[in-house]
């Protein structure tokens, strides 16, 4: 299929609407996808017409539930190259997934004095989590650093930490400040090698290209509906069979039992184990709606149209004076993704987000749930981000270049 | 609606009473990490009244305007009145309602003010009952 920015514009009711009286820009994709009427209808319709709990009635909506529900994990196991449904893990978000594997893996695995190693370009969600366990466990958390551009992560960094033996390697594949894409495959490679488990959050990586998860050989892999045109309130964690058949589940209750008696139980099978009580069924089946809409467009077009809207982007932005980019510039497009963060002399980036507004214009400003890369490293309280998805086009890169231009003049800066 | 009216970006591009105040009667740092506001307000008071105040600090313009703002209207002040300040306040000096999503910015003064006048109050007693 074509790839048209303009068909795929017409499926996004939302990008109909207007903000302060303008069209409305939306460029915060990163911190929330919007949503095409596919998946909005596919929810409404389990709502209306087939709305039942799932794994359990005998009748027939009950049945269609359970179908489309589990059809929603063949979809996301498909396009994440996972071997099966076994392997993935309904959970609320991103952040769930890793508090899952640090809390029912990790207080297993980790044990006092052992190593726990994350990355400078970490989001919150892939620090709190290791710095609970780390407290709880008496365990160590270490840094891979960055290099000195500040802009990808820095292997002999890298490989100075892996001496020192950690039990888990959990890094982000795509910085939600930086948009760095990470060699994740030989930081895997190099991981496993020294006898370490990978995390990956692929919140950032997943949604805008290609992932195969058996390939890269990782063992957790971490990632969002509603970063991916899906609906908020689930997400995945994917890991290898054998690691989640050893596991304990966090949370008992209903669905993740297959015996209960007065002094003992058995678990379920993969993935229900992990899964207990009523799941968010319209959840899953909007997931997988949007999956559907993924695959028609196609993620390699999506990633190609990404590259060529930031690539541009990064050069509009050279030109207006007194801007910082952070991270990679548009010569390193295979190592960047639609995310480009920057600050503007003299202005504060919540200024800038608010001046945007009012052109109807949505970028997001703050440390980006970053603190320690954004005001750490960077040496910045707050900074601004505009981040694309597949239906973004260049007049909207267009209309925020003419916002800066605004910022300017409201701040009486040549 | 218009947040940067003149006087605003006027306050922000010189603020006034920006600086130190070498042994203030009190001083007081506060700041907002989710949007990296800073502020250090100090204060010199004769008879529960400011009688000089200055501000030290970074942040967007809708918080330095107001601390710019608020640090000229409160000279001469008495503790008191201070205490009966609000949100109201800083809405007529800034000339607009911030908002939700900048309230936190606007008040930022206010605040760091309020909690440098009751630290400063504490102070005065905790020293008054060493006397004793």
């Amino acid at each position: 299929m074509a790839f048209s920015v303009d068909s795929i514009r017409a499926d996004f009711p939302i990008l109909k609407i207007k903000m302060n009286g303008k069209k409305l820009v939306y460029l915060d994709s990163a911190a929330t996808s919007q949503k095409p009427k596919q998946v909005l209808e596919s929810m409404d319709y389990y709502y209306r017409n087939y709305n039942a709990n799932i794994h359990r009635g005998i009748y027939k909506i009950a049945e269609r539930a359970t179908e489309e529900y589990i059809d929603s994990k063949k979809k996301i196991a498909k396009f994440i190259n996972a071997d099966s449904i076994e392997e993935i893990i309904y959970v609320r978000n991103t952040t769930e997934a890793i508090n899952l594997v640090s809390l029912a893996w990790g207080n297993a695995n980790v044990k006092k004095g052992d190593h726990i190693l994350i990355s400078e370009m970490e989001h919150h969600s892939n620090i709190v989590p290791w710095m609970l366990l780390a407290k709880r466990k008496g365990a160590i958390l270490d840094f891979i650093k960055l290099d000195k551009t500040n802009s990808r992560l820095d292997m002999d960094s890298f490989n100075k930490m892996l001496e020192k033996k950690p039990k888990i390697v959990a890094v982000t594949h795509v910085s939600n400040v930086l948009g760095t894409i990470n060699n994740i495959k030989e930081i895997i490679k190099r991981a496993h090698k020294n006898g370490a488990f990978v995390l990956i959050d692929a919140a950032q990586s997943v949604p805008h290209m290609q992932v195969d998860v058996k390939e890269l050989d990782c063992d957790f892999f971490a990632f969002s509906a509603h970063k991916m045109l899906g609906p908020t309130g689930i997400g995945v964690l994917y890991a290898k069979r054998e690691i989640l058949e050893n596991m304990e589940p966090l949370f008992g209750g209903g669905d993740m039992i297959r015996t209960v008696q007065y002094d003992s139980y058995s678990w379920n099978d993969l993935p229900w184990k992990f899964e207990a009580g009523t799941s968010d069924v319209a959840g899953g089946i909007g997931f997988g709606a949007a999956i559907d809409y993924l695959n028609k467009v196609g993620i390699g077009n999506i990633r190609k149209h990404e590259k060529e809207l930031t690539k541009y982007a990064l050069e509009e932005l050279d030109n207006v004076k007194g801007i910082k980019v952070y991270g990679l510039n548009s010569k390193n497009m295979d190592e960047r993704a639609g995310v480009i963060t920057f600050s503007m002399d003299k202005v504060h980036p919540h200024d800038v987000a608010q001046i945007f507004d009012s052109e109807g214009i949505a970028i997001r400003s703050g440390h980006h749930c970053a603190m320690p890369l954004v005001t750490e490293r960077l040496m910045q309280p707050a900074l601004s981000r505009i981040s694309f998805y597949l239906y973004n086009d260049k007049s909207e890169v267009d209309a925020a270049i003419k916002a800066l231009g605004k910022v300017k003049s409201t701040f009486r800066i040549k | 609606m218009d947040l940067y009216a003149e006087e605003i970006i006027s306050h922000y591009e010189h603020p006034h009473n920006k600086g130190e105040i070498k042994n203030p009667s009190i001083s007081v740092h506060e700041h907002n990490p989710l949007c990296g506001d800073d502020l250090t307000i100090y204060l010199e008071i004769e008879k529960n009244r400011i009688k000089e105040v200055k501000f030290n600090g970074n942040g967007c313009a809708i918080s330095m305007a107001s601390a710019s703002m608020l640090t000229d209207e409160i000279k001469g002040k008495t503790l008191d009145e201070i205490e009966k300040m609000g949100l109201k306040d800083i809405i007529d000096l800034l000339g607009i309602d911030p908002g939700p999503a900048r309230l936190k910015c606007a008040t930022l003064s206010l605040k760091t003010l309020k909690e440098a006048s009751f630290m400063y109050q504490h102070k005065k007693v905790d020293n008054e009952t060493k006397q004793l």
